[in-house]
């Protein structure tokens, strides 16, 4: 008490901004990967806006091309290169910056940070570290150290002790007792960690973690524990405030990324609040944090106890998810705090005349609700755990927990229409089982056994889910229950099940309407959703606020409808595989450039990671569903002059046709040319008219139809059923034997659509068009090329612009087929195509009639942004043709895969994506920029040892010249027995390595457990085999990078032969566009 | 069951019951508090209050044991929230709030737009009301009278003995004049080793005979007008004539102001929140705050300054005496509920003795 008292006196006049600061470095987080997403672009284009407004040059380091903090507008240099010491010491040397921002760049910038410090890099440049001190971040990163200051301070952690070695933790474990819970050191998302049992679960898991860390902890495991977060605030001055504290509806255990979260907290009484405040408080104090800091707790449920599992001190995917959950911009904050202002001279930007020194008081509840995609990783384990597996995230808005929670499954678009789901879960005893074993449906499976009436003290037992939230989800159950049993519509009942988050599409279900017939029958009873502001203070104050959600819980709207001049942009809805990031720089980019039209925006997003949902960007926010319930809401209440459905992706692109069914004005190309695109029959009908050729294809909905068609083409077949992004349930057939089998799973997934078969291209180029149409007129198109042959999908592919093996005449003939398209749908607006080049033919695989995912790469490789050319077009009369600058310089666009966290997933790519992000880099050349690409997506320069493993005689020939780049690089090369033959015979001297079923030694296994080997190659035949998948699987548990594809693995080879560190020019990115 | 709110310029708004069938009137206040409601409901400084909650969610934790109350009864005189929750779960919890509303006769009604009711009165100000379930219900205006009679304790009681470990406030004792006084601020003071005698507002603890010697004087929080309050604000100015170290919270602050020539007036819709930033003065550090008042210091007192300063709207949130131990605070140090951050002022109180 004394001491606080003591610290309250202690007080200097406060001096603005640190004056000699006038050019600093920010790291950015690089590509999306599991546990470190979109929140970070976020963060970091927050960070930029400050220093703009401060007039301070800002130089930021971020390979990740589709980021919006990338853009022009942003920083004033952009280097796309790898963050790690190596390059940022090089970019420090050159660019000379006064500071260095480390929190914005998640784990990835911190850790570069770290090694940065310890090198004496920043010292040696002069460079200071602005925001919290770098001691208090390698401290809490040191889980043994942050352990013991904790308990200095009092502060009680779980009983833990730090291991080394796997026998280490062997004797920590039996000290403690089982069941442990090991966690890695310098780790995020959980990586490395898990609970073990039992001695040789112990053993997996640490050697595991062992690969990707220097250090595990072996801790008590506290079994269905509360998991409560909070966010807290300091500065120079030590004011420290939390501005949001959040509860997990899942039980600790499961990770926080994984986890349902809502905010505020709702089964913390007053103590427990404000003990655990204060608890966070204390730490960031005795931390010195300068900015912003996570505090993660461990809640007692019977009893007033806690225990700090974790600190992160720098802005995190919490941060982002606590700045929209209360509309307090902690990164923009915290930005301010690293420069030397104070939070008492910092204004709320909600209210624009209140403190920033406050703590947001909500009149709402939120509800993040993770986003999986596990049905994309083969052999992924579904069951969550305390490593994160969650590609995405949502936020669900409501003034009763279950309007919020209700619109956060909706928002989840894997079309799920309310809290219970009556598809899976048949059996009582199944149900048992995965109560106790939560995966990704959980909700659904707690919903399932509270319909059936077992009892919630059982179902807390065995999930953990504080009783709390059973009754909200019962309550919804039970009002189900009413309604299918009674039928019964009238006003007080239909507003009651609004009230609770029901949609129209529900209520229709339950008793025999469509959602259309439903939402006629509402606004007949005058029931409609109101507008209210997130305004930070609970209308305590009057705030001009545009951060907007919509409930059925209110009777008036906060703000007015804003008419004519504005236009409605769809964002892109929680990021997953196949729509991430570049969709967000699509929609931003589109708000952006409304601006030149004085058209007033109106973005619909839902997703808390995106730059898009930042309330300063556009007129109007809403954080809502973009379901077609509530865009026609929006809709109906704005009466804007249209909406924008082509820049968010896939899922505004699928609202299109219902949208415009019912009325509202799209802008752009017509629905229904759309859905001409998007239909395959129509569209191949069109093509055959249009005379464009494609491989030959059918729809079937009989095996004997679809064996027919295939034995007539010929193997191999491509199957998959129609409309789906990301290739969901696609495969290849090389054979009758797996015709069959694959086609019973398809049918399995897709009744209402019967299965597509297409002649599959081997060995054939793939190629992007990306362009723009107005009116039917091709106004510009751009080619890149694939590296990768056809069968790796091109969300998987390594791309190249501009193209290099496609000749002037193919991209004419690519461009005039654009042209006819465009004529013949008579496009207004974005569109893309994918090409197979064989011979001197192109044949279209599909056309999207929206902005794809290689937007944000063309326009920040060529200087020309389809998107304003876009809006342009819905503006202008007759927008002038633009002609694609010549180049001279390569940028590769690299997929980021994060099999790492998807145990027991398979790392080989195939038709069906997999990469959870991207980054792109320039080079002088091919190999340049494609060395730097992998460098920055997690590749290393191999220095031990290359193990290579190829399937079949013929791959083993097409593989020949990498073979030979591989051993001149002087390091021992390992092979399995037939491909080490195969060297032999040509020249190549290896070491056979058994294979795992041999069980002898040398055994590839052990050569990656010992770290000998640190690049592998395995190449497989078309049918694969199960000890190949196991090669890769221990490659990737080993933390040693896996090449599956014969062209990437040669032209890395060949990069690495070529290229040395010098050699990779390290210049902005303002320096290859010529400016 | 169906009831309704009724303002007083005529608004109506209707909502369903879960608490006492039985109208009543009051004052209409809005509270931004996102936790603590037992705590809050039962702090006397809401007495006559009809107190709309605009956290939405309000009954998720139940209702604890009456030892974790901030008094011995519910104090507000009734409830309007949006969205009440009948199932709670804590450890802690014995009841449910609709139980203990009807046990202690309490009427509340679960209305869902608490956000326009809470910017209505933020535009036209605190308005007195009624909750009404059919029947007529007798006007009461609370500032017509002296609340704090109400709520003010009967008879001289004792607590404490001195822990002796304790720090700041070891062996000393303190007069606590109960004008509706929070449970926690006892607790503080026992918890820093002081004994405290607790008086009734009217209690004149200089005069003669009263049977016991003290080092200081405390004035607590309280409900309504402070200038109603004549006969506490009489015994501060003796303290302050004999020089006796005097703090006040809440109602106190006021009261201070008042006994040493300063003034109060009304707030258009008063303070009533957790999240209060208030800058000591001087200095750039700001304290979260809780709050709960209608009043405040517009005229600080001539020997006087400022101590502490609302960092939203500028108002006054204490003062302090230039040379002598006299202080108060318009927050609550005690906390219970809100942030613990202010605790400090006890200690910096107590070391002055
Ligand atoms: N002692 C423990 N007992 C049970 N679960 C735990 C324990 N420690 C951590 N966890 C769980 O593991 C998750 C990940 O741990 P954490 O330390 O937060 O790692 P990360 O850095 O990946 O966020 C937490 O979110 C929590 O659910
Ligand atoms: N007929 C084909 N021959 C060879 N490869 C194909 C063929 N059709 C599709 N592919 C491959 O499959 C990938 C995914 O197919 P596509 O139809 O584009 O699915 P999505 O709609 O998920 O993008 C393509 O990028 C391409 O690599
Ligand atoms: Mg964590
Ligand atoms: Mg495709």
């Amino acid at each position: 008490m004394t001491l606080r008292h003591a610290q309250g006196k202690k007080y200097l006049s406060m001096k603005k901004n640190n004056k000699n600061i006038k050019k600093v470095l920010i790291l950015g987080s690089g590509a999306l990967k599991i546990g470190e997403a979109g929140e970070f672009d976020y963060s970091g284009s927050q960070a930029i806006k400050v220093l703009k407004e401060e007039g301070i040059k800002t130089i930021l380091v971020n390979p990740n091309i589709a980021t919006i903090q990338t853009s022009k507008e942003m920083a004033d240099e952009v280097y796309f290169l790898p963050i790690n010491a190596k390059f940022v010491e090089e970019i420090i040397k050159k660019e000379k910056p006064d500071g260095i921002f480390l929190s914005f760049g998640g784990q990835t910038a911190l850790n570069c940070g770290i090694e940065l410090f310890n090198k004496g890099i920043l010292k040696k440049n002069n460079v200071q570290i602005l925001g919290t001190p770098i001691s208090a971040i390698i401290l809490t990163e040191d889980r043994e150290k942050f352990s013991a200051h904790l308990n200095k301070i009092n502060i009680p952690t779980p009983i833990s002790e730090a291991a080394t070695t796997l026998k280490g933790a062997l004797k920590i474990a039996q000290k403690i007792g089982y069941p442990v819970m090991l966690r890695a050191g310098f780790a995020l998302g959980g990586q490395g960690s898990g609970i073990a049992s039992n001695p040789s679960q112990l053993k997996s898991i640490a050697e595991r973690a062992l690969a990707f860390s220097p250090q595990i902890l072996v801790e008590r495991y506290l079994h269905h524990y509360k998991e409560i977060e909070y966010e807290v605030v300091r500065d120079k001055k030590d004011n420290c405030i939390t501005v949001c504290n959040m509860e997990n509806m899942d039980p600790l255990g499961i990770h926080t990324g994984d986890s349902i979260v809502v905010a505020p907290s709702q089964t913390l009484n007053n103590e427990e609040y404000h003990e655990l405040r204060r608890a966070s408080i204390d730490i960031v104090r005795s931390l010195g944090i300068v900015g912003e800091c996570n505090v993660q707790f461990a809640l007692n449920p019977r009893k007033l106890e806690y225990f700090v599992i974790e600190v992160n001190a720098r802005l995190s995917r919490s941060s982002a998810l606590a700045s929209k959950a209360t509309g307090y911009p902690l990164a923009y904050i915290a930005a301010k705090l690293a420069l030397g202002y104070d939070l008492t001279n910092t204004k709320n930007k909600v209210t624009g005349v209140t403190s920033a020194c406050f703590e947001p008081a909500l009149d709402y509840v939120v509800i993040k609700i993770p986003r999986f995609d596990m049905d994309k990783f083969k052999g992924a384990d579904n069951q969550l755990g305390s490593s994160m597996k969650s590609v995405g995230e949502v936020m669900g808005i409501g003034r009763t927990f279950e309007e919020g929670y209700q619109k956060a499954i909706r928002m989840l678009d894997m079309d799920y229409e309310s809290a219970t789901d009556e598809k899976i879960f048949q059996k009582k005893s199944a149900i048992i089982e995965n109560l106790k074993n939560p995966t990704p449906k959980r909700m659904f499976t707690i919903a399932k056994a509270l319909k059936d009436n077992l009892d919630i003290k059982k179902i807390y037992k065995l999930t953990g889910v504080d009783p709390w939230f059973l009754y909200r989800i019962k309550n919804i159950v039970d009002h189900e229950k009413t309604l299918s049993k009674t039928k019964k519509l009238d006003k007080d009942f239909l507003l009651e099940l609004k009230q609770i988050g029901f949609s129209d599409k529900r209520i229709g279900e339950l008793v025999g309407k469509t959602g259309l017939e439903i939402r006629k029958i509402r606004k007949s009873l005058n029931i409609t959703p109101f507008v209210l502001q997130i305004d930070t203070l609970s209308a305590e104050f009057p705030a001009k606020t545009n951060y907007l959600y919509m409930t059925y819980n209110a009777s008036h709207n906060d703000v007015e409808s804003t008419g004519n001049k504005s236009v409605i942009v769809l964002g892109s809805g929680p990021y997953h595989i196949g729509s991430s990031v570049e969709f967000d720089w699509c929609s931003v980019n589109t708000v952006q450039n409304l601006k030149n039209y004085n058209m007033k925006s109106i973005v619909i997003n839902c997703n808390p990671e995106t730059v898009s949902t930042d309330y300063d960007l556009s007129h109007k926010l809403y954080f809502e569903e973009l379901t077609f319930e509530r865009i026609t809401d929006i809709y109906e209440f704005e009466n804007p002059q249209g909406v924008i459905v082509s820049v968010g992706g896939q899922t505004p692109n699928n609202r299109a046709k219902a949208l415009y069914k019912y009325g509202v004005k799209i802008l752009g190309t017509n629905p229904e040319n759309i859905d001409k695109a998007e239909d395959r029959s129509k569209f191949s009908a069109l093509l055959d008219k249009l005379k464009i050729k494609q491989p030959a294809w059918n729809a079937f909905s009989t095996l004997q139809q679809a064996e027919k068609f295939a034995e007539k083409v010929g193997y191999p077949v491509l199957i998959r059923p129609s409309y789906v992004l990301s290739g969901s349930a696609m495969n290849i057939c090389f054979d009758k034997d797996d015709l069959i089998k694959f086609l019973n799973e398809a049918a399995l997934i897709s009744k209402e659509y019967p299965v597509t078969v297409s002649k599959f291209f081997q060995k054939s180029k793939e190629v992007e068009l990306d362009a723009v149409a107005q009116n039917g007129v091709l106004k510009t198109s751009v080619i890149s090329e694939h590296i990768e042959y056809a069968g790796v999908h091109s969300g998987d592919a390594t791309i190249v612009l501009p193209a290099k093996n496609i000749d002037e005449l193919m991209q004419s003939k690519m461009k005039d087929i654009a042209k006819k398209l465009s004529e013949s749908l008579d496009i207004t607006g974005p569109f893309n195509i994918q090409f197979l080049v064989q011979g001197n033919e192109a044949y279209i695989i599909e056309a999207n009639l929206r902005a794809s995912r290689t937007f944000p790469f063309i326009a920040k490789v060529t200087g020309v942004n389809l998107i304003k050319l876009f809006v342009d077009s819905l503006f202008q009369k007759n927008i002038p043709t633009v002609a694609i600058p010549k180049l001279k310089f390569t940028a590769v666009k690299v997929p980021q895969f994060s099999f790492a966290r998807l145990t027991g997933s398979d790392p080989i790519l195939g038709v069906e994506m997999a990469s959870t992000g991207e980054v792109a880099c320039f080079g002088e050349d091919l190999e340049e920029a494609y060395l730097k690409g992998m460098l920055s997506t997690g590749s290393r320069i191999p220095e031990k040892g290359i193990f290579i493993s190829i399937g079949g005689d013929k791959k083993k020939q097409d593989f020949i010249e990498g073979a030979r780049y591989a051993s001149l690089l002087g390091l021992p090369i390992y092979a399995t027995e037939n491909t080490s033959k195969f060297l032999k015979e040509n020249g190549i001297k290896s070491t056979r390595l058994y294979k795992i079923y041999d069980h002898k030694s040398p055994n590839v296994i052990d050569q990656f457990q010992n770290k000998k080997i640190d690049l592998v190659i395995n190449i497989n035949e078309y049918k694969d085999t199960k000890d190949a998948f196991k090669i890769r699987r221990a490659a990737v548990d080993s933390n040693i990078p896996v090449m599956t594809k014969i062209k990437t693995a040669k032209l890395f080879l060949k990069a690495l032969n070529e290229k040395r560190f010098m050699d990779l020019e390290i210049k902005p990115w303002s320096s290859y566009l010529g400016k | 069951m169906v009831g309704k709110l009724i303002l007083e310029d005529g608004t109506e708004i209707s909502g369903t019951s879960f608490g006492h069938l039985e109208g009543v009137s009051g004052e209409v206040v809005f509270a931004t508090g996102m936790t603590g409601y037992p705590q809050a409901f039962t702090d006397p400084s809401f007495y006559g209050q009809i107190l709309v909650m605009t956290y939405p969610l309000v009954g998720n934790y139940g209702v604890p044991d009456k030892k974790l109350w901030e008094s011995n009864k519910l104090q507000i005189s009734g409830l309007i929230v949006s969205d009440y929750i009948n199932t709670p779960s804590h450890f802690e919890s014995k009841n449910t709030l609709s139980e203990w509303l009807i046990k202690e006769k309490v009427p509340a009604l679960e209305i869902k737009d608490t956000r326009f009711l809470t910017q209505y009165l933020r535009n036209k100000g605190t308005m007195l009301g009624k909750i009404k379930f059919g029947k007529p219900v007798e006007d009461f205006d609370p500032n017509s009278i002296n609340l704090v009679e109400k709520v003010s304790l009967k008879k001289v009681s004792k607590s404490g003995n001195g822990n002796p470990t304790a720090s700041s406030g070891r062996g000393k004792t303190i007069v606590l004049i109960d004008c509706g006084a929070k449970r926690n601020i006892t607790r503080c003071f026992l918890e820093r080793g002081v004994k405290v005698i607790t008086v009734p507002w009217d209690f004149d603890p200089f005069a003669k005979g009263v049977g016991f010697d003290f080092d200081a004087l405390f004035v607590s929080n309280g409900p309504g007008d402070p200038k109603k309050v004549t006969k506490t604000i009489a015994t501060i100015k003796k303290s302050l004539e004999n020089k006796i170290p005097t703090l006040g919270i809440c109602l106190g602050n006021q009261l201070l102001a008042l006994a040493a020539g300063g003034d109060t007036y009304k707030l258009k819709y008063g303070h009533r929140s957790q999240n209060q930033p208030c800058l000591l003065e001087k200095s750039n550090r700001c304290y979260i705050t809780t709050q709960n008042h209608g009043f405040a210091i517009g005229e600080i007192p001539g020997d006087f300054n400022p101590w502490f300063v609302n960092a939203n709207d500028q108002s006054i949130e204490g003062i302090i005496h230039k040379s002598l131990p006299f202080m108060s605070v318009q927050f609550h140090p005690e906390a219970t509920p809100g942030p613990k951050d202010t605790e400090w002022i006890f200690d910096y109180f107590l070391e002055k003795l």
